[in-house]
C-alpha cells in the first residue's frame, strides 16, 4: 500500500478550521508595534515632502517612516532572478518619484493598528502631480515589443511567414478580444511581521516562497543570506501575487527597523488593490488562416497590455498559441504600454489564461465559419510534435481530454446551431476549449532526518498555499521512506529549510517533490549503510539541480473544458449549469487535493469569464473597484456543477515525480468553454470579458427569432 | 480611526438627545454599512447611540394592515409567516440582497437609510458631492455603471442600494418617525427619501434625532407579485436593475398594478407613470414598452448604465409574463 495516488484528505485541515494554523500576523512577539501606509493620491508626480508633526502628535505614535529616515536599499545587490520584476516596487521611499496611484509615500507606526492608522491620516503629503496617462490603447507611438516577456520568450516571435500565408488563405477569421484586469486578491490579504535581532532578520510574511524573498531581502539589505529568516508556514492564498515580496513585507522590515521594535502589517483590500499587483488588462487580435477543410495554415496572434514605469512587465499572452495547433506560418507578438499605473504581475496563470481565452474564442469563431464542430477542427489541428520547437511531446493526449469528456459531458447533445435550445426563458448552449499549461521545474533542495525512535522528519523551505502541497509532499516522503505517513513529520514554509522555488507556476509539486523523494532515499541508504540508525539520529539532504537540464522533449500539460449555460432571453443573466475539465497532467499523488484544485481554478476561470473586472480609475489612476463588494467573485450560488478529471498518464520524462502541475490549467480555456458556450445559447460572440448582462441583453431574444 | 464613545439608552427620547447633541453622533442599529463606511472614514461618528434597547422589535399582523418595528432584523422580516403570506414580495426582496450573516444583523430603519454603494462616495481620497458637498461627481464621467439614470442630477447619480425598500415603495408602505422634537410623523418612502438635486449629501428629510420606528404596510390586496433583480452574479451583489411588481388582471386588464424599481435611482423608484398607462388596459408586451418608455422619459444614461432602460423594460415584460399568464393572447 502505497500513500501516493490516494486520496488523503489534507492533513492540515484541523488546525485550519480550529485556529491553531497560525497566519503571518497571528505570531506573537513582544513589544510588537503597527504600521499603517500613507499612500499617494497622485497617479504621476513628485514627492516634496510628509509632514509629520500632526502624526507624531497622535497618541500612540511612535514615528513615521518617510524618504528621509527610511534605511537606504541596496538596489544592485543580489536577488533571486525570479524577483526582477518586483524589485522597483520593493524600493519604497527609495526615491520622490511618483509613478501611480497609491504609491507608499510614508507609513505611521504605532503602538496600537489604530493609532496608526489615525496617524496616518494626520500625515501630510505635499506633491506636485503630473499629467498622468491611465487609459490602455493599442497601436499607441509609446507601446513597445519586450525582449522577453513574462516565459522568457521574446515579444516577437515568427515562424514561416504568417502574413503573407494569411493574406491569401481560402478561409480568413480576423477577431479581436479584451480582457479586464482581476486582482488576486487572496482570503488572507498580503501581510508580515518583522524582527530585526541585530544584523538579524525574521520575517513572519504571508509568501508563496520563502527561500527565494528572504535572498530577495537580504540582497536589498546588504545583509549575507544566512542573517534573513522567512517564516511562511500556513498562507491563506497568494495567486500568484505573493510569489514574490511586495512592499507589505519590505514596508514591515523598513519600519521595524526604524523603531527597533518587531513591526506587523496587514493591508485592507483597498490597499491591496495597489501594492500587491494584479493582472493586466489585455486586448488581443487573432488573425487565423485555413483551408476549406479546417486545416489551419497560418495564426496570428497580438496583444497589448500594461505596464508600470516602474518596470516592463508582460504577460505571456500569446505563447500557448505558438503550440496548440498545427499551424506552418505563426507569428505573435506582445505590445506593452507603460502607463502611470501600479505595476501588474503575476496572477493566476498569467498569460495563459487571458490568451487562451482568446486563442479558444477564435477556434469557436473558425469552428462556425467553417461549419464544422469545434472539437473536430482541433483535433484536426493536432500536432504530432511541438510545432514551436519541433521537439517530441513527452505525452500531450489533448485529443484524449476532448473526446473523453466529449462523451462525459454529453456533448453529441449539443446542436451546433446557436439559439437552438431553449427551456422557459432560458436559452442553453454547450461549449468547448482546449487548455495548455507549461511544465515548469525548478531545482530544489530537502532534508529528511530519523531518530533513534524512527520517527522521520522532512524540511523544506517551500509553502503550501492552500492547495494541498503539504499533504501531497508528506505522501511523497512517506513512500519514498518505505513507512506509513503516520511515521513522518512534514516541516514547509521556512526559508532556513534552504532554497526551493516559490509555489507557483504549477511547479511546486513536481519540483520540491524531487527533492524530498532524493532525500528520502538518500536517507534510507544511510540507514541501511550504516545497518541501522545511531542514538543521535541520521539526516540526509537533496539538491536537484538535474531536473533543471533541459529536456529534449516539449513539456506541457493539456486539458479539455465543457461549459454548459443558460442565458436569460429577458435579462442577459448567465447560470452555468455545467462545466467538465479532463486534464492531462501525468502523475496525480493525491486525487482529492488535485481535483480541489482544478475544481477551485475551474471557478476562477468562471469568475474571470462572468464577473471579475478590476476597473481601472482613467481620471484618478488606480482602481475604481476598492473591495470584494465591488470585485465580484463566484458565489457559492453561482458554483453548481462542476466536476474535474485527470487521465491516467504515465510519462517517464516529466521529471522525477512524473507529475505536471495541476494548479494553473484548470483556469487556462475555461472562459472560453463558457462565451463559447453562450455563443451555441444565443448566437451572440462575447469578445470582452467579463461578460455582462447589457452585452446579452434583447439580442438574446432577437437572434433566437422569438418573439 | 478616531475615538468614539457609545451609548445604549433606554428610552426613545434620551436617544434622540443624544444624538442631537453633537453633530457627528449617530444611531446604530445591526450596522452592517455605518460600520463599513466608519472603516472607510465615509462617516466618522463621535458618538455612536445604540438603538437595540428601545423597543423597536413589533412585529404585528392586523386587518389593517402590519406593524414591522425599525429594529426587526432583515432576516426576521423575510422568515416570519405572517410576511411571506401576506407580502410574499417583501420576503423575496429582502432575500435577493446581501448575505445571510449581513441579513441577520441588519435591521429594517438601517435598511431603508444605507449609503449608496458609489465608487467613489466610499473613497474619501476622491471627490464626490454626496460626502464632501461641491467637490464635484467624477462618476458621471467615470465610472457609473451601476449607477442610477431616474431622479439623478448633474451633481450625483447614486443610487440607492436597498432591496427590501424597492418593495416596500410597490407596497405603500408607510414609514413612522419620532421626530427629534417628539412629534410623530408617518412619511411614504417618497416623503422618506429626497433626490439629490444641488443637495446630494441629504439622502432623506430626516433630521438630527429624528427616529425611524417603524414600517406600517397597508392590508395586503391580494394581486399577485413579484420581486426579481439582476445583478453581476447570483447572490451577494447590488442590483443592475431590479422590479417590484404587483398586478392583479381581471378579464384581461389590469385592475391593480404596481412597479417599483431598483438599482435605477437615488431612491427606490415607483413608477407612477407606467402604472397609469398600464390600468384598466390589457398589458401587452408593446404596452408595457411604451409605458417604461414614458417612465424612463425623464432618464438621464450614462454611456455605460444607459442599458438600465432596456433592461428595466425587458425585465418588466418579463415579470408581468409571468404575473399575467394569461394574457398571452393578448401579447
Amino acid at each position: 500500500m502505497t500513500s501516493t495516488n490516494q486520496a488523503v484528505t489534507r492533513l492540515d485541515g484541523p488546525d485550519k478550521v480550529t485556529g491553531r494554523a497560525r497566519y503571518a500576523v497571528e505570531y506573537g512577539a513582544n513589544d510588537v508595534a503597527y504600521a499603517w501606509p500613507v499612500q499617494a493620491t497622485c497617479a504621476r508626480g513628485r514627492l516634496d515632502r510628509a509632514e509629520t508633526d500632526a502624526a507624531l502628535a497622535v497618541p500612540g505614535v511612535l514615528d513615521v517612516l518617510t524618504h528621509e529616515n527610511v534605511l537606504r536599499l541596496h538596489a544592485d545587490g543580489e536577488i533571486s532572478p525570479a524577483h526582477m520584476g518586483a524589485l522597483p516596487d520593493l524600493l519604497l521611499l527609495q526615491s520622490k518619484d511618483l509613478v501611480f496611484r497609491g504609491q507608499l509615500v510614508a507609513a505611521v507606526i504605532a503602538e496600537t493598528p489604530e493609532a496608526a492608522r489615525e496617524g496616518a491620516a494626520a500625515v501630510v503629503v505635499v506633491t506636485e502631480a503630473e499629467h498622468a496617462r491611465l487609459e490602455l490603447t493599442v497601436g499607441d507611438d509609446e507601446a513597445i515589443v519586450p525582449d522577453i516577456t513574462n516565459d522568457l520568450s521574446p515579444g516577437h516571435v515568427a515562424r514561416g511567414d504568417a502574413d503573407r500565408d494569411f493574406a491569401d488563405a481560402p478561409v480568413r477569421l480576423d477577431t479581436t478580444y479584451s480582457t479586464a484586469a482581476n486582482f488576486a486578491m487572496p482570503m488572507e490579504p498580503h501581510a508580515a511581521m518583522a524582527t530585526w535581532d541585530g544584523d538579524r532578520l525574521t520575517v513572519h510574511a504571508s509568501d508563496q516562497g520563502p527561500p527565494w524573498t528572504a535572498m530577495t531581502l537580504a540582497g536589498l539589505l546588504g545583509l549575507p543570506p544566512s542573517n534573513v529568516e522567512v517564516v511562511a508556514e500556513y498562507v491563506g492564498g497568494g495567486f500568484g501575487s505573493k510569489a514574490a515580496p511586495r512592499p507589505p513585507i519590505m514596508l514591515a522590515v523598513l519600519a521595524a527597523r526604524l523603531v527597533g521594535r518587531p513591526v506587523k502589517v496587514a493591508l485592507n483590500r483597498q490597499q491591496s488593490t495597489s501594492l500587491t499587483t494584479y493582472r493586466g488588462p489585455s486586448r488581443q487580435r487573432i488573425r487565423i488562416g485555413a483551408g476549406t477543410d479546417g486545416r489551419i495554415s497560418s495564426v496570428i496572434h497580438e496583444t497589448t497590455g500594461q505596464t508600470s514605469r516602474l518596470t516592463t512587465y508582460a504577460d505571456q499572452t500569446v505563447s500557448a498559441t505558438r503550440l496548440m495547433y498545427r499551424a506552418e506560418h505563426c507569428r505573435t507578438t506582445t505590445n506593452v504600454l507603460p502607463l502611470d499605473v501600479p505595476t501588474p504581475a503575476w496572477v493566476r496563470a498569467p498569460g495563459e489564461a487571458p490568451g487562451m481565452f482568446a486563442l479558444e474564442s477564435a477556434m469557436d469563431e473558425l469552428a462556425v465559419q467553417l461549419g464544422m464542430d469545434p472539437i473536430e477542427l482541433r483535433v484536426l489541428n493536432e500536432p504530432e510534435t511541438d510545432p514551436e520547437s519541433g521537439l517530441p511531446f513527452t505525452s500531450r493526449n489533448l485529443v484524449s481530454c476532448l473526446r473523453i469528456g466529449a462523451e462525459r459531458f454529453g456533448w453529441s447533445d449539443r446542436r451546433p446551431e446557436p439559439g437552438a435550445t431553449s427551456d422557459g426563458r432560458w436559452r442553453l448552449g454547450m461549449g468547448v476549449a482546449a487548455a495548455t499549461y507549461p511544465h515548469y521545474l525548478f531545482p530544489s533542495t530537502a532534508t529528511a532526518r530519523v531518530d533513534s525512535a524512527h520517527r522521520y522528519t522532512v524540511r523544506i523551505g517551500a509553502a503550501d498555499i492552500g492547495t494541498g502541497a503539504r499533504t501531497a509532499l508528506h505522501q511523497i516522503a512517506a513512500d519514498a521512506l518505505k513507512v506509513p505517513m503516520s511515521d513522518v513529520r512534514i516541516e514547509l514554509g521556512r526559508a532556513s529549510h534552504g532554497s526551493a522555488p516559490f509555489a507557483g507556476g504549477s511547479m511546486g509539486t513536481a519540483s520540491w517533490g524531487a527533492a524530498i523523494e532524493s532525500a528520502c532515499r538518500e536517507l534510507r541508504r544511510r540507514i541501511s549503510a550504516g545497518g541501522g540508525i545511531p542514538d543521535e539520529g541520521l539526516e540526509a539532504g537533496a539538491e536537484t539541480l538535474e531536473v533543471m537540464t533541459p529536456s529534449n522533449f516539449s513539456r506541457h500539460a493539456y486539458g479539455a473544458h465543457f461549459a454548459a449555460v443558460r442565458v436569460d432571453r429577458d435579462t442577459g443573466e448567465v447560470q452555468v449549469d455545467r462545466m467538465l475539465g479532463v486534464f492531462a497532467t501525468g502523475r496525480i499523488i493525491n486525487p482529492l487535493t488535485a481535483k480541489s484544485q482544478a475544481v477551485g481554478a475551474m471557478i476562477m476561470g468562471m469568475g474571470m469569464a462572468l464577473m471579475e473586472a478590476a476597473e481601472p480609475d482613467t481620471r484618478f489612476g488606480g482602481f475604481v473597484t476598492q473591495d470584494l463588494a465591488g470585485y465580484h467573485v463566484p458565489a457559492h450560488a453561482d458554483v453548481r456543477d462542476i466536476d474535474a478529471m485527470f487521465l491516467t498518464e504515465e510519462d517517464p520524462n516529466l521529471g522525477p515525480i512524473a507529475g505536471r502541475g495541476v494548479g494553473e490549467i484548470g483556469i487556462v480555456g475555461t472562459a472560453a468553454a463558457i462565451t463559447n458556450a453562450i455563443h451555441n445559447a444565443t448566437g451572440i460572440r462575447i469578445k470582452d470579458l467579463p461578460v455582462r448582462a447589457e452585452n446579452l441583453l434583447l439580442r438574446v431574444a432577437v437572434k433566437a427569432g422569438e418573439r | 480611526m478616531k475615538p468614539l464613545s457609545y451609548a445604549r439608552p433606554r428610552t426613545q427620547a434620551e436617544a434622540a438627545a443624544l444624538v442631537r447633541r453633537s453633530p457627528d453622533a449617530v444611531f446604530i442599529a445591526g450596522g452592517t454599512n455605518l460600520t463599513d463606511l466608519m472603516k472607510l472614514d465615509v462617516v466618522t461618528p463621535d458618538l455612536l447611540v445604540d438603538v437595540q434597547d428601545l423597543d423597536l422589535t413589533e412585529l404585528t399582523h392586523h386587518e389593517w394592515g402590519t406593524v414591522v418595528g425599525a429594529g426587526v432584523t432583515n432576516a426576521g422580516l423575510a422568515g416570519d409567516i405572517g410576511i411571506r403570506r401576506r407580502y410574499p414580495l417583501v420576503s423575496e426582496a429582502i432575500l435577493a440582497g446581501a448575505s445571510g450573516q449581513i441579513r441577520n444583523a441588519a435591521s429594517i430603519a438601517g435598511n431603508l437609510l444605507q449609503r449608496t454603494r458609489c465608487g467613489y462616495f466610499q473613497d474619501v481620497t476622491k471627490p464626490c458631492n454626496k460626502r464632501s458637498p461641491g467637490s464635484g461627481c467624477p462618476a458621471i464621467a467615470g465610472a457609473h455603471r451601476e449607477l442610477g439614470v431616474l431622479g439623478t442630477s448633474e451633481h450625483c447619480v447614486a443610487t440607492h442600494p436597498s432591496d427590501m425598500a424597492v418593495a416596500l415603495a410597490a407596497l405603500d408602505a408607510v414609514v413612522r418617525v419620532r421626530r427629534a422634537t417628539g412629534s410623530v410623523s408617518a412619511l411614504t418612502l417618497d416623503e422618506l427619501y429626497r433626490l439629490p438635486g444641488d443637495r446630494p449629501d441629504r439622502d432623506t428629510t430626516l433630521e438630527p434625532g429624528d427616529l425611524v420606528t417603524a414600517v406600517e404596510l397597508p392590508a395586503p390586496t391580494g394581486a399577485p407579485s413579484r420581486y426579481r433583480k439582476v445583478r453581476d452574479r447570483t447572490s451577494f451583489a447590488f442590483a443592475l436593475v431590479s422590479v417590484a411588481a404587483m398586478l392583479k388582471v381581471e378579464d384581461g386588464v389590469a385592475v391593480d398594478v404596481r412597479l417599483a424599481y431598483g438599482g435605477v435611482a437615488p431612491r427606490p423608484w415607483r413608477a407612477r407613470t407606467a402604472e397609469a398607462a398600464l390600468l384598466g388596459e390589457r398589458p401587452t408586451d408593446s404596452l408595457i414598452t411604451q409605458a417604461l418608455q414614458a417612465e424612463f422619459a425623464t432618464a438621464r444614461p450614462l454611456p455605460d448604465n444607459a442599458f438600465k432602460i432596456n433592461l428595466a423594460a425587458s425585465l418588466t415584460r418579463a415579470v408581468v409574463r409571468d404575473l399575467a399568464p394569461a394574457q398571452k393572447a393578448g401579447r
